[in-house]
């Protein structure tokens, strides 16, 4: 192999239910929807391998309800998989499974290893503090602790996702939808984190906005080499970001490739729907 | 001379499953291709042409056979079965595609669209921003249009772009698709000029054309699609 991977993720799964004696013995294969019909439990994420290597932007596409962005809250620790592994090279020289980590530490690789970006900036901002509040209080959990250099690192982040001066001590609650993405987009990036989750980020957004924070997310992987997993329900977007995509259904990963080989010759059934869909 | 690239009994069929049916596009394709070589490919739409070259640059798996490629970095690769991490460094390092159309980020300009090619092989911004002015005068893209976005430009001047930036890579192997279709005699005749001048270059090229007069005495060699085999 010429290079290692950034993050790999082994045999993820999330269920909602205990199971039932018939789910239970069925094989990921076998289940051929994400919920049993006899006992109700859903499978959100089934068996989920993949990896993202350095700089890389890695697509997921899929329906709503097809698990993409429960994969990303397990990944993030905002729900707790049932069972899997996760592995970041730059955290315990990629040895450790995140998922086993103490709460303590899930909180310090929330801090220094990963950034998320939710849908809903309610998920990722503090509506009622300034925007520099925001990204001073992601620093001072990452250990930053002198105002100065913090406030400063504030205002280069804002500037960077093009918040206006005038603006930053303004509250998120104040901004445009477009506006409090890149707020978020700042806080996400201010500890560095070699990897980014970007959950169906321009969703709600228009066209216009939409635009400036797919440049933006370009931009960012250009100039801080982060690896990032962009999830979202638009092959548009994914056509635009992406170096590979892998493509969900019914919890499971169905087909993965180059993005134009998924785009110009995809070879799942659901995928080719997709596809068509799209042109 | 051992062949850069050589493609052994390449077939490609498209499965379509909502109309539950089997296309075949090209059969049992086999081609060697030497380093500094510039091989023609001529045919009617739907023959397969663009087929083998998509194959080649991965955009199509392929169903059935090898297509061997002499990479600097991994030797000697079967680019049928590469990992994909490995057809995105070849891409980004050693493999060229142009075709006639022009598929970039929207809202950038002409400029940086070359700078960013060389940006990805590792240089500098200043190394970028000269390079990319070295090759747009090269390739004869009015300075007018360097810093507009290209989605406006003439097919002639999309081409020009095209190759600007697929030369910034400096590849090893250049595939071109189409690149004159639906262009005036006028812009045809500046693309020739262009392949004639990375010809000069010593690039090895595999390019698909619409037209045969286009490839007289440009290619070393010259094959016909008929029906999805080489003849």
């Amino acid at each position: 192999m010429f290079e290692q991977p950034v993050l790999k993720v082994e045999g993820l799964r999330k269920q909602f239910g205990d199971g039932c004696g018939h789910c239970n013995s069925l094989s990921v294969d076998a289940l051929e929807k994400n919920y049993c019909t006899t006992c109700g439990t859903v499978y959100a994420c089934q068996d989920l391998n993949f990896e993202v290597y350095k700089g890389e932007i890695l697509g997921v596409v899929g329906e709503s309800g097809s698990g993409k962005s429960t994969m990303m809250q397990c990944l993030y620790f905002d729900k707790e998989p049932t069972s899997g592994a996760v592995y970041i090279d730059s955290y315990k020289e990629g040895r450790a499974n995140l998922f086993e980590e103490s709460s303590q530490q899930k909180r310090y690789i929330k801090d220094m290893v990963l950034g998320k970006v939710y849908q809903n900036p309610i998920y990722g901002l503090r509506m009622n503090i300034s925007a520099v509040g925001n990204i001073a209080e992601k620093l001072i959990s990452s250990g930053v602790r002198e105002v100065e250099p913090m406030k400063a690192r504030a205002k280069e982040l804002l500037e960077a996702v093009n918040i206006p001066t005038f603006r930053m001590g303004e509250a998120p609650k104040n901004f445009s939808g477009g506006m409090q993405q890149r707020v978020q987009i700042a806080k996400a990036l201010s500890n560095n984190p070699p990897v980014l989750l970007l959950d169906e980020v321009t969703t709600g957004l228009d066209l216009s906005v939409q635009a400036n924070v797919l440049d933006l997310i370009k931009e960012i992987q250009r100039d801080f080499g982060v690896s990032i997993i962009v999830v979202s329900h638009d092959l548009g977007v994914i056509r635009m970001l992406a170096d590979r995509t892998i493509v969900m259904l019914n919890g499971k990963i169905i087909e993965s490739g180059l993005t134009d080989q998924i785009l110009e010759d995809p070879q799942h059934e659901y995928t080719q729907q997709l596809v068509n869909a799209l042109l | 001379m051992e062949a850069l690239l050589k493609i052994e009994n390449l077939s490609k069929t498209f499965t379509l499953h909502h109309l539950d049916k089997h296309i075949k596009a090209s059969q049992n394709i086999s081609i060697d291709l030497k380093p500094g070589e510039f091989i023609g490919i001529t045919g009617r739409s739907g023959s397969g042409k663009s087929t083998i070259l998509k194959c080649i640059y991965r955009t199509y798996l392929t169903a059935v056979g090898d297509i061997w490629y002499d990479s600097e970095k991994f030797g000697r690769l079967n680019l049928a079965t590469a990992t994909e991490r490995q057809m995105i460094y070849l891409r980004k390092y050693e493999i060229g595609y142009v075709s006639q159309f022009l598929n970039v980020m929207p809202r950038t300009t002409a400029r940086q669209i070359v700078e960013e090619s060389v940006l990805q092989m590792g240089k500098t911004l200043a190394e970028a921003q000269k390079e990319a002015i070295k090759l747009l005068t090269h390739f004869n893209l009015d300075p007018e249009l360097w810093d507009s976005y290209p989605q406006k430009f003439s097919g002639g001047e999309q081409l020009r772009l095209n190759i600007a930036r697929a030369m910034a890579k400096r590849p090893r192997l250049l595939l071109l698709d189409e690149p004159t279709a639906s262009l005036d005699a006028a812009s045809k005749l500046k693309v020739r000029e262009l392949i004639e001048d990375l010809k000069s270059t010593g690039t090895t090229m595999l390019g698909i054309f619409h037209d045969i007069e286009f490839m007289e005495g440009l290619c070393d060699r010259q094959f016909n699609m008929e029906a999805g085999n080489l003849r």
